[in-house]
C-alpha cells in the first residue's frame, strides 16, 4: 500500500534541501509522513502523536548540516528515537538452578501462550521446568500443554478441567517445590481484558502463587487495541515483561512500540514460528527498522549464517572474486540459498526491496529450474561449460525437464554474472560491507 | 469441560438462541437462492448491538464529544480522522472518509453532528454492501466448507459455531480435523464434536493433512451428510510451504469431489491491525476465498479492519463472532453492522 518511510520521505524531504534551518513549516509534511508510516505499522494513534511531537521538538531550529542529506538525517533521528523508547536489550528471565523461579503466562485468546510456554521451558530445559496447565476452559487446552511439554522434554502437571485454576496453580507450586524444579511455568487460559471475572481469577492466582515474573503474551499483529490490552493486564496484575509472538509474519509490529510506551515494561522475547526453538531475545534496533518498513538486514544475516559457516562464506567470497568462478561454485551457492528459505522472502528482507513485492514472485521456481539444470550436468561440464555442445545440451534439457533454450539462457546469464563479478572486484566492491553501500544507497544508515 | 458458571451461561444462551429462532420465525441462514433476509428479528439485532456495544459506546461518545457544539472546523475534522484511525480503519480508508466529510462540509452539505454521522453511516455501509450471495449449502451430494486462517484467530471454535448453526437448520454435518501439527488441535475439534454430536474425521499426528481431507470426503459420501466442514491448521501467510500445503488440501478435495470446496472461509481476528489486509490478500490469491469470518468482535476491537479488507478484496463477510459461546456467531449484515456501530 505504502512504501517504507525512507521512500515516502523522499519527496517531502527533498524540499528541505537548500533550506538551512528546519522550521515548523518546512517539516510539517515530513512529520505527517512519519505519522502515517507509524499508523500503517499499527502503532497506537496517541503514541504516534506523542512521538511525532517529540521529534518535532528535537528538530525544530536545527541547522541542516551542509553536505548531509537532510532526509537521511531525519530518518536516522526517527529510528534512534524509536530504539530509545523500546529500551535497551532485555535480559533473560532470572532463572537459577537450585532456586525456584515462578512465571505466570497471560494474554488474549490465540496470542500463543501455550506455545510460548513450551518455548521458554525448552530454553531453560536444564533447570528442570514444571509446566502447569491452568486453562480449564478451551477444549483440549490441557492436552496441548501436555504435548508441548513432552516435545520440550520437560515435566508437566494437570488436574483436568473440573478444578479452579487457582487451586491447580497452587498444587503445581507445591509439586515444583517438592520435585526439585527450578522453574515453574503456569499456562493460563486466554481471556479478553474486559472479562472482569476472568481477570479477577488471574489476580487471585497471582496472590496465591506470588510469581517472580508475569509475562504478557501478545500477537505482533495486534492493531490499535494493543495499548488497552497491555494496560488492563498491567493494571490488574502488574506484569513484568512482554513476549511478542508471530514475528515471523510480515506485520510491521507497531504494537511493540505502543505496549512499551504505555506500560513501560520490557519486551523480553519474540516468538518466531511454531517450533519450540523459535524464541529470541527482543532486539529494539531490529524492531525499530521493522516498524519503519526498512527491511531486516540482521534477520537476513542470521539466516545466512545458519546456512553456512564463516569459513565457507570466506571461501565463497574468494571464489567470487577469482576469475575462474564456475558452475560448481554457483551450484554450491544456490544450494545454500535454498537452505535459507524461499527466495521471495529473502529478497524482501533487503531494505528497499520489500516494496517491489510482486516482482519476485516465481523466483523460487526459477531457482529450482536452474538447480535442476546444473545438477543434470557432469562434473566436467560444470567446471568447463564450453564443452557443452548441442547434443550435451539436449541431454541436460531432458534430464532436468527444461528446454535447450532455457539452458542457453542460463549459460548466458552465468557469463554475464562472471563479468559483473570481475567489475565488482575492480571497483573494490567485493567486500560485503562495501557491496552493501554500493546498493544504490538504499541503506539510510549503518545497522 | 467448562467450569460451572460457564456451563450455566452456555445453557442460558442455548435457550436464548432457541427463543430467537422462534421469535424471528426464520433461521439465520438460507439455503434457498434468494437475497439474505433483511429482517432477522429484533432480538438478533439487539444481540449484535450488545456484542458491539463497547465499540459503539466508545465511538459514539467520542463522536458526541468531538462534535458537541455542532460546528465543524478543520481541527474537528482532524480529530475525527483520529477516531477512525483508532478504530483500525487504516490510513487509506480513513483519509478517504474524512476527505468526503471535509468536502461535504465545505459544500455546506453537512452542518450538524447528525449530518456527519448519517453521512458516515451511509459511506461505511456502502463500503460493506457487496452482493452477498447466500452461503453455498445445497450442493449435491453434500457441501464442503474449507476453514483457513493464520494461527490463533479462532478457526476451530468458529468451525464448531458454524456447525451448530447448520444443525439448527437440520443439516447433518461432519467435521474433518486437518490440523495434524499443533499439539492438541485434533483433540480440540474432537471435544467440540462430542458436544455437538457430530462425527469428526481425524488423521494421525503429522499425517499429511491433504490425505485426512481426502478421507473426510470419502467418509462424508458413505455417511450421507449434508455439509462437510474441514478445519485446517493455522498458518502464517508468509510461510510459503504451509501455504502450498493448504493449496494441496484444496486441490485434493476438488479431486475427490469435483466442484468442492464449495466455500473457502478465511477466519480473521478483529484485534488484528493493518496486517489483516495482507493476510487476506495472500490467502485469497492462494485459495480464491469465498468469504470471511471476523472473530472476537465482542472484545474491545472496533471492527474497522473489516471495512478495509472488504474494500480491498471484495470478499463477502459471511459471519461475525461476537462472543465465546457456541451461539455467538452471527450472520453478517452490513446495514445492521453499521447501524450498531453508529447508533446512539
Amino acid at each position: 500500500m505504502f512504501g517504507n518511510l525512507s521512500d515516502r520521505l523522499q519527496s517531502t524531504i527533498s524540499k528541505l534541501r537548500g533550506t538551512d534551518k528546519l522550521t515548523d513549516d518546512n517539516i510539517k509534511e515530513a512529520l505527517r509522513e512519519v505519522k502515517l508510516a507509524l499508523l500503517e505499522a499499527d502503532v497506537n494513534l496517541l503514541i504516534v502523536k506523542e512521538f511525532v511531537n517529540s521529534i518535532k521538538k528535537e528538530v525544530l531550529g536545527a541547522e541542516v548540516e551542509k553536505g548531509l542529506d537532510p532526509g537521511k538525517q531525519f530518518i536516522k533521528l526517527v529510528h534512534e528515537k524509536l530504539v530509545e523508547i523500546m529500551g535497551t536489550n532485555p535480559e533473560d528471565i532470572n532463572v537459577k538452578k537450585g532456586g525456584l523461579h515462578k512465571v505466570m503466562m497471560v494474554g488474549l485468546q490465540g496470542s500463543g501462550k501455550t506455545t510460548t510456554t513450551g518455548k521458554i521451558a525448552k530454553k531453560f530445559q536444564d533447570v528442570n521446568p514444571l509446566l502447569v496447565a491452568c486453562d480449564v476452559y478451551r477444549p483440549a487446552a490441557v492436552d496441548q500443554l501436555l504435548t508441548v511439554a513432552k516435545r520440550a522434554g520437560v515435566t508437566s502437571f494437570e488436574k483436568g478441567t473440573d478444578h479452579d485454576p487457582v487451586t491447580i496453580a497452587k498444587e503445581g507450586l507445591e509439586k515444583a517445590k517438592a520435585g526439585n524444579h527450578s522453574l515453574l511455568m503456569i499456562d493460563t487460559a486466554g481471556r479478553l481484558q474486559i472479562d472482569e471475572k476472568l481477570m479477577e481469577e488471574l489476580a487471585r492466582m497471582k496472590e496465591a502463587i506470588r510469581p517472580d515474573d508475569i509475562l504478557l503474551v501478545i500477537d505482533s499483529m495486534t492493531g490499535q487495541e494493543a495499548v488497552r490490552v497491555a494496560k488492563t493486564f498491567d493494571d490488574t496484575l502488574g506484569i513484568t515483561g512482554v513476549v511478542l509472538t508471530k514475528v515471523d509474519g510480515d506485520a510491521r509490529g507497531g504494537a511493540a512500540l505502543s505496549i512499551r510506551k504505555t506500560i513501560g515494561k520490557p519486551i523480553k522475547y519474540i516468538g518466531i514460528g511454531e517450533k519450540l526453538d523459535g524464541l529470541e531475545l527482543f532486539d529494539p534496533e531490529r524492531m525499530a527498522s521493522r516498524i519503519l518498513g526498512m527491511g531486516d538486514v540482521i534477520g537476513l544475516i542470521e539466516k545466512a549464517s545458519m546456512a553456512m559457516d564463516e569459513k565457507t562464506a570466506k571461501r565463497m567470497q574468494r571464489r567470487m572474486g577469482s576469475g575462474d568462478y564456475n558452475l560448481v561454485d554457483f551450484l554450491q551457492q544456490l544450494e545454500m540459498m535454498k537452505k535459507m528459505g524461499p527466495m521471495e522472502d529473502l529478497l524482501k528482507m533487503i531494505p528497499g526491496m520489500a516494496e517491489m513485492g510482486g516482482q519476485f514472485d516465481g523466483a523460487s521456481k526459477e531457482m529450482g529450474k536452474t538447480l535442476a539444470i546444473i545438477q543434470s550436468m557432469t562434473t566436467e561440464e560444470r567446471y568447463n561449460p564450453s564443452v557443452l555442445n548441442a547434443s550435451r545440451r539436449r541431454r541436460i534439457a531432458k534430464g532436468s525437464g527444461t528446454t535447450v533454450q532455457q539452458i542457453n539462457q542460463l549459460l548466458r546469464q552465468f557469463e554475464q554474472m562472471k563479468q559483473m563479478m570481475k567489475q565488482f572486484k575492480k571497483m573494490g566492491l567485493m567486500n560485503p560491507s562495501k557491496l552493501m553501500s554500493g546498493m544504490g544507497g538504499k541503506l539510510p544508515f549503518k545497522f | 469441560m467448562f467450569s460451572k458458571w460457564r456451563k450455566k451461561k452456555t445453557d442460558q444462551l442455548d435457550s436464548l438462541a432457541e427463543e430467537i429462532a422462534k421469535e424471528s420465525g426464520e433461521s439465520l441462514l438460507s439455503d434457498k437462492k434468494e437475497e439474505p433476509s433483511a429482517k432477522e428479528g429484533a432480538s438478533w439485532a439487539s444481540r449484535l448491538t450488545s456484542g458491539l456495544s463497547r465499540t459503539r459506546n466508545s465511538w459514539v461518545s467520542s463522536i458526541a464529544s468531538v462534535f458537541g457544539d455542532g460546528k465543524l472546523d478543520e481541527d474537528k475534522l482532524e480529530e475525527f480522522e483520529d477516531l477512525l484511525l483508532q478504530g483500525d480503519l487504516g490510513v487509506e480508508v480513513t483519509m478517504e472518509l474524512v476527505d468526503h466529510l471535509r468536502q461535504g462540509w465545505k459544500d455546506g452539505k453537512y452542518k450538524t453532528v447528525a449530518d456527519i454521522q448519517e453521512s458516515l453511516k451511509t459511506k461505511i455501509q456502502e463500503e460493506l454492501t457487496l452482493k452477498i450471495s447466500p452461503l453455498n449449502l445445497s450442493e449435491s451430494p453434500f457441501a464442503v466448507i474449507l476453514m483457513v486462517g493464520i494461527n490463533g484467530v479462532g478457526k476451530t471454535t468458529t468451525t464448531a459455531k458454524i456447525t451448530s448453526l447448520f444443525q439448527k437448520l437440520d443439516k447433518k454435518c461432519m467435521l474433518v480435523a486437518c490440523d495434524t501439527f499443533r499439539a492438541g488441535a485434533v483433540k480440540q475439534l474432537e471435544t467440540w464434536g462430542e458436544r455437538l454430536d457430530v462425527t469428526v474425521v481425524k488423521g494421525k499426528e503429522n499425517e499429511d493433512p491433504a490425505s485426512v481431507a481426502f478421507e473426510g470426503i470419502k467418509r462424508a459420501k458413505q455417511e450421507k451428510v449434508d455439509i462437510l466442514i474441514i478445519d485446517t491448521a493455522g498458518r502464517l501467510h508468509t510461510q510459503v510451504n504451509l501455504m502450498e500445503e493448504v493449496k494441496k488440501i484444496s486441490r485434493v478435495v476438488e479431486k475427490a469431489l469435483p466442484g468442492a470446496p464449495h466455500e473457502t472461509l478465511m477466519v480473521i481476528d478483529s484485534t488484528t491491525g493493518q496486517n489483516a489486509i495482507e493476510q487476506a490478500k495472500v490467502f485469497n490469491e492462494a485459495l480464491d476465498l469465498s468469504g470471511l469470518v471476523v472473530t472476537k468482535l465482542d472484545g474491545t476491537a472496533k471492527g474497522g479492519v473489516v471495512v478495509a479488507i472488504h474494500r480491498q478484496l471484495q470478499i463477502p463477510i459471511r459471519f461475525i463472532g461476537v462472543g465465546e459461546q457456541v451461539n455467538d456467531l452471527q450472520n453478517f449484515n452490513p446495514e445492521e453492522f453499521t447501524e450498531a456501530l453508529f447508533a446512539i
